[in-house]
């Protein structure tokens, strides 16, 4: 089969011993952040960004993809543990893990867990490998107007399906795509929002953006919250589940693997999201939805499932489109064209060794965390008496220094520090990072092509509509900025009609 | 991204948030929850340990802060030329986008002025305000004396006053830690970080 040949190529990459050692380096620092609560895998993967200029591009993102899954796996212990999801993915996992380990059960609740994120993991990859040449070849034919229209769809779903006021997400993407044009206009050439400066003349780095808003921006934000002291148990142990519980969560392990894999796919979507709907599925399906939140297995099985089954195939989007899925996938994105690789539905073709040499890390990153989460599981529990107070400095050294070397520059950790503020206060504010850097990575991209569309259509915007494809998304495009406004105003004349009182009228403005 | 946090906060003593502490667990000493939760309880529980949230004065600020950003882009943008569709100019992209983000600024100053979601800065902002500065002095010294000695201070500062460190175990650490960075930075790395030994 000619189609498997580059698949089997990409195991001969993953196997150098560059990429073995920067996928297991990758998995243990994912594993790690993911066991103390604070640093998200989206702020590691900034701070670190600096690490990559000086390796190949397969094996910085064979490195990068391993801190994001890595992270999920380690969520999960504290969340079991402490009651303390150390990832907002492993939130509803505390629900029933907390539980089980309360019944003597920690080690059972942590080995379903890892096993089912094995199975999901693994799962996700053979999708992956199956699906995303069919959505590369099918985006082949995309023009300047169809990624204009994935480009602000992507950004539209991202900052509306976020947690807080789609308002605010909105608006943090509008900063983005103005902060992305700051520099030299590649049409004309003209200097824009520049004010002279010369260092401003090629326009802002991604990287000094992403360590500022999402890694200096956290450190700062989590000086405020002071983590309480981890009061880890000495000992885990059994952490091998027994046939009978295994088999009692198998349904939900496939469940949370099918749905986890969609919901990755999805733009805005990813594994929080995924965890969370597992979750609600495996307990309207439970023959005794009652036994959820006093420790059923399934409720630690599917979720744990799913968000590492999204973590994984939220890299189809990236992969096949260049459209990153989410904040995390954007500083993917982000360093894949620090390396000079444009993510894209030609990636596959022109760059198989990287395409699948990512995809097949994946499988070995997986058996690492395997073995890491089972027999290895006492070290990282160990690992939680790092207190946050001596790692708080070590973290912001690494990110001054590492913005640095980026260029040998003063300039650079400058505008790390000065983003750092920037999100803080966002943070502060309510407003979410993510979106910022979603659209600022997109924000070139989109301008180009909007631009290169306008002059295919002689400056006519209806000629979008011409193109069925980039019709089809541009009206989606409108139902999801337009409908939850719809929903809401329905929402407020049928509590006005019944006379709902004053907090309910509150609470329906939250949402909005 | 769902933060969880397990220290409750301080409620500044502003009557506009109601943030009931749970019985009388102070803050920083690990507190046993009561036997049997659910996973509504423990929603409401961590609701409760939120940061207390700032008021319609936040969102006016922020507001206007974005207001002011968009109104400065788009005069900016006008002043670029915006051509037309056709044949746009270099402002006629950043003109589009400055016009949406007035717009949500102006929505989010009149719609969003009953919006909970921003913190009150409170006695422990005081301590990300610290380590800024602190972080600012760094970037200021690092040219000048390298980046040791300023690294040092930083660490010793985060530690014994921001984290609450012994003494001991805060010089120990500090010393460590920027012996650590030397040898990655300077001396395995070769990197040209300016520095002093």
């Amino acid at each position: 089969m000619d189609f498997l040949n580059p698949v089997i190529n990409g195991f001969a990459v993953v196997l150098e011993p560059t990429n073995l050692l920067y996928c297991l380096i990758g998995v243990v620092i994912g594993m790690l952040i993911g066991v103390l609560p604070g640093l998200g895998p989206a702020a590691t993967i900034a701070i670190l960004l600096p690490l990559t200029y000086n390796v190949e591009p397969v094996t910085a993102i064979i490195m990068l993809a391993g801190i994001f899954y890595g992270a999920q796996y380690g969520g999960t212990i504290t969340s079991v543990l402490l009651k303390l999801p150390g990832e907002a993915s492993s939130v509803v996992t505390v629900f029933d893990g907390y539980q089980m380990a309360r019944q003597g059960k920690a080690g059972t609740a942590l080995g379903l867990a890892s096993i089912g994120s094995f199975v999901g993991g693994t799962a996700a990859i053979i999708g992956l490998t199956f699906l995303a040449p069919i959505v590369a070849s099918f985006a082949l034919d995309f023009g300047p107007a169809e990624y204009s229209a994935l480009a602000l769809l992507g950004i539209l779903l991202v900052a509306t399906i976020s947690s807080g006021s789609k308002t605010k997400a909105l608006i943090a993407a509008a900063l983005g795509l103005l902060l992305a044009t700051v520099g030299r206009d590649i049409f004309t050439g003209e200097s824009r929002f520049t004010f002279g400066s010369l260092e401003l003349a090629d326009g802002i780095d991604f990287v000094p953006i992403a360590m500022g808003v999402f890694g200096l921006g956290e450190i700062l934000y989590n000086l405020e919250e002071r983590h309480r002291a981890a009061k880890a148990p000495s000992k885990v142990t059994n952490v091998w589940p027994s046939r009978q519980d295994l088999k009692q969560a198998s349904g939900s392990i496939g469940r949370g693997s099918v749905l986890g894999f969609f919901l990755g796919i999805l733009p805005g979507g990813g594994a929080t999201i995924a965890s969370m709907a597992s979750y609600a599925m495996e307990k309207k399906r439970a023959k005794q939805p009652e036994r959820f939140g006093k420790g059923a297995p399934e409720g630690v099985a599917g979720p744990e499932t799913a968000n590492n089954a999204a973590a994984t195939s939220s890299f189809i989007p990236l992969l096949t489109l260049g459209i990153p899925a989410n904040a995390t996938m954007a500083l993917m994105f982000g360093a894949l064209l620090i390396q000079g690789v444009t993510p894209g539905p030609q990636l596959v073709e022109e760059n198989p060794e990287l395409f699948w040499g990512v995809v097949n890390s994946m499988y070995i990153g997986n058996i690492l965390l395997l073995i890491m989460s089972l027999p290895l599981v006492g070290l990282f529990v160990k690992i939680l008496r790092v207190r946050a107070a001596i790692l708080a400095p070590v973290t912001a050294l690494i990110t001054l220094l590492g913005a640095y070397t980026i260029n040998n520059s003063m300039f650079d950790v400058t505008l790390v520090v000065v983003f750092g503020v920037i999100g803080y206060l966002m943070k502060k504010f309510g407003f979410e990072p993510g979106p910022l850097v979603l659209a600022f990575v997109l924000g070139s991209l989109l301008e180009s092509s909007l631009r290169r569309s306008l002059l295919v259509f002689g400056g006519d915007p209806a000629g979008f509509f011409s193109r069925p494809i980039s019709a089809t998304l541009l009206i989606v495009f409108v139902l999801v900025a337009v409908l939850p406004g719809i929903r809401a105003l329905l929402a407020r004349r049928k509590a006005s009609d019944s006379g709902a009182p004053a907090p309910e009228y509150i609470k329906e403005k939250e949402n909005v | 991204m769902i933060r969880v946090t397990a220290t409750p906060k301080v409620p500044a003593g502003d009557g506009s948030h109601a943030a009931v502490r749970s019985g009388g667990d102070a803050p920083g000493i690990p507190v046993d929850l009561p036997e049997d939760f659910t996973p509504e309880q423990l929603a409401a529980q961590w609701e409760e340990e939120k940061p207390p949230a700032a008021g319609a004065l936040a969102n006016t600020a922020s507001s206007l802060v974005v207001l002011g950003v968009g109104i400065g882009a788009l005069v900016l943008s006008l002043a670029m030329g915006l051509g037309i569709p056709a044949a746009p100019q270099p402002g006629l992209w950043p003109f589009m986008i400055s016009c949406v983000m007035v717009l949500l600024g102006l929505f989010q100053l009149i719609v969003g002025r009953h919006n909970r979601d921003a913190e009150k800065f409170t006695r422990m902002s005081t301590a990300p305000l610290t380590g800024l500065v602190t972080l600012a002095a760094m970037v200021a010294l690092m040219p000048v004396i390298g980046f040791e000695l300023p690294a040092l201070v930083l660490c010793v500062i985060w530690m014994r006053f921001l984290g609450g460190e012994t003494w001991r175990s805060t010089l120990l650490v500090s010393a460590i830690v920027v012996a650590a960075f030397y040898g990655i930075f300077v001396l395995a790395l070769n990197t040209s970080i300016p520095h002093l030994f």
